[in-house]
């Protein structure tokens, strides 16, 4: 049995010598036309990859044994902290020990930390609204930065030639994003499945074709510069104390982001969502108007995303259509994925987690995408859930008689 | 008086008439079943009925108790289960990943009225409301007899629980009638016994007539008191499940025919 195992490894690690022999081993020198051949990497990439694939077959064989990759240890962990966090004491000294680190994070760290934490706020915001609609609504959507451009593009635009100053802008970048978001909705409702994703993905593109090559009004790919950032009246705030401001406003926007979805998920129109996720055909016979429910996913998850784009280009003081690829919806699509399809935890979670370490890991930035790929891969096949998969509520019912006990349990 | 009545109903896909011209009474309290063999039309009848499909012709025509009779054909599904109809299906089509109890309380969503402000603020109306729905779904539970699986993940129940659950949801959704679809199906000879036994409950305590499409002879023939029989998209017989059984029309059908006569 084991002996098979080291044989697989093997045929697969000399798999992998013979793969990576042209990019790892051969290295030709045009200009000086020589051959250097780096023996030793192809040393490396044997032992490498012998010993990952070992692991990888064990760790597959015990997944397809149904044996759950637990060591006693992690376990004992999650038990102690599930009976911790379960004592409400310790669960509200937890919260408050967490809020004042949130409050005293802006005065003890760098203007560079702050800044990254702004962007990993604003893709919680992102995250969670797309929760709304993938994680919730089960509405596979690619373009949905189209959204967060037009809230930034609504602000720097208003700014611009009207003069809206930035505590107007976020509520109108909000509801401009929900407006395109009902549009939008209009015409994929019939859609489903890959087709829904390929007309998604076409609108997330057309918008940013469109402000880039729209230049009399949007300035075309040289964007719009010169943003105002928010300014609090009569006060003059230096660049720090405006990222400060920027980081509070953000912090906010974010707490009241989790607060409405955490109370939509709980609601009849979250149920009835996660309903159309689970099947669709089902839903309808059971009297739930999927062409509302579709509108009320777009049309809520696009106000999270033209919110958080007013903050972007406020943050930013510049924006141009590069800022809004699909590749950044993307992300916001990995983040939805990685976190746990309708898990608000999971989301907020991955969101730090997947803006945050590419900052902290500059130095690995060329294998940042490779680490980025694998990791996703291992994810799916090990945790299909996502890192903290979704949790359905729990309910107790003392007596037949007696009214419904709520429980929490997220 | 029918509290559904079917008249002519014809279904088309394309050159296919997968059902002609069949015609349809269901009386109030009354248990009909609609039978025949595999690819009969049966389910795409039924989709017809609960607005699934528009049908090509006919009129589906609805009354509900205490109210005027209306034409329903073409109408959407979610309205048609507003309008007091409700369904299972042939292949079980639960919301898998939800509890028990939320899949019930989704049949509720249409008796509702909460909105986004409502979940949001949470006032007292939608506390209030929540509060019923948890009640009315746990209530439905026991009289299913689902309550040890409140908390379960839908997927996670047997089979027959599973089916058992279905009608719990559709119920939920207080309808004057029910539409089973092979309810039955899978199902090993007990549980069949206590599904008979439960639809006869339902109809007793609910005040609900009963259409069922259904392969099981058995609980067919213990169960209705009117048999509809549909082969190739035809109604071939009607009657009551004595006069059916004789029919040889529907023994040919079942039987097939012999080369020979």
């Amino acid at each position: 049995m084991l002996k098979e195992k080291l044989k697989k490894s093997l045929f697969v690690a000399l798999w992998f010598a013979v793969l990576t022999f042209p990019i790892m081993v051969i290295r030709v020198n045009t200009i000086e036309k020589t051959v250097v051949w780096r023996w030793g990497n192809l040393f490396m990439v044997l032992i490498g990859s012998y010993v990952i694939s070992f692991i990888w077959n064990y760790a597959i064989e015990r997944r397809e044994r149904g044996e759950k990759t637990s060591i006693a240890f992690i376990e004992n962990i999650k038990l102690k902290t599930r009976t911790i966090s379960q004592n409400v004491k310790i669960r509200k000294g937890g919260l408050a020990a967490l809020l004042l680190i949130v409050v005293l994070f802006p005065f003890l760290t760098s203007f560079y930390q702050m800044s990254i934490m702004n962007t990993a706020l604003m893709y919680v915001m992102l995250g969670l609204g797309l929760n709304i609609v993938i994680g919730l609504g089960g509405i596979l959507h690619l373009g949905y930065i189209a959204f967060f451009l037009v809230g930034s593009y609504s602000y720097a635009l208003l700014n611009q030639h009207f003069g809206l100053n930035f505590w107007l802008a976020l509520p109108i970048g909000g509801l401009l994003a929900c407006i395109l978001g009902i549009l939008i909705a209009v015409p994929v409702l019939r859609l489903r499945g890959d087709y829904l994703a390929i007309v998604t993905l076409a609108f997330g593109e057309i918008t940013r074709i469109v402000a880039e090559n729209w230049s009399s009004l949007t300035g075309g790919p040289s964007g719009i510069r010169s943003i105002p950032r928010p300014k609090l009246p009569g006060i003059d705030l230096s660049l720090i104390d405006t990222a400060k401001l920027v980081y509070f406003i953000m912090v906010v926007l974010a707490a009241l982001t989790i607060f409405i979805t955490l109370r939509l998920k709980d609601s009849r129109i979250g149920r009835a969502l996660i309903a159309m996720r689970e099947d669709e055909i089902a839903c309808r016979s059971m009297g739930i108007n999927t062409t509302k429910m579709k509108v009320i996913a777009f049309a809520l998850g696009s106000v999270f995303a033209g919110v958080a784009g007013v903050v972007f280009a406020a943050n930013t003081t510049f924006i141009n259509p590069a800022s809004f690829t699909i590749w950044e919806s993307i992300i916001v699509l990995c983040i939805v994925v990685l976190g746990g399809m309708g898990s608000i935890p999971g989301v907020v979670f991955a969101a730090l987690v997947l803006k945050l370490l590419p900052e902290y890991l500059r130095a690995f930035t060329d294998y940042r995408m490779l680490v980025f790929g694998a990791v996703l891969i291992v994810m799916m096949i090990f945790k299909p859930g996502g890192l903290i998969p979704e949790k359905m509520k729990h309910y107790s019912f003392t007596d037949a008689d007696a009214a419904a006990m709520k429980e929490e349990d997220e | 008086m029918g509290v559904l009545e079917v008249k002519d109903l014809t279904m088309d896909f394309g050159g296919l008439r997968a059902v002609d011209h069949v015609s349809l009474e269901v009386n109030d309290g009354e248990i009909v079943a609609l039978i025949g063999p595999n690819g009969a039309g049966k389910t795409t009848f039924f989709n017809c009925v609960t607005g699934v499909y528009n049908p090509t012709e006919g009129q589906v025509q609805i009354t509900a108790p205490g109210k005027a009779s209306e034409e329903i054909q073409g109408t959407q599904p979610h309205k048609v289960t507003e309008k007091g109809l409700a369904r299972t299906f042939q292949n079980i089509r639960l919301f898998q990943n939800m509890t028990v109890l939320e899949n019930v309380m989704i049949g509720r969503h249409s008796r509702l009225k909460s909105g986004i402000a409502g979940a949001v603020f949470r006032g007292k109306k939608t506390r209030a409301e929540e509060q019923q729905v948890l009640f009315d779904s746990y209530e439905i539970l026991k009289k299913i007899g689902l309550t040890r699986w409140v908390n379960e993940q839908a997927k996670n129940l047997p089979y027959g629980e599973q089916r058992r659950l279905e009608i719990a949801r559709a119920l939920a959704t207080e309808p004057f009638l029910l539409l089973l679809d092979e309810p039955a199906a899978g199902m090993n000879p007990q549980e069949t016994h206590s599904l008979v036994d439960l639809i006869l409950r339902l109809r007793e305590m609910e005040k609900i007539s009963v259409l069922l499409i259904e392969h099981d002879m058995s609980l067919v023939m213990s169960l209705s008191e009117k048999i509809y029989v549909m082969d190739y998209g035809k109604q071939i017989a009607v009657g009551t499940p004595a006069e059916v059984k004789k029919d040889p029309i529907v023994i040919k059908a079942y039987l097939g025919e012999d080369i020979d006569a």
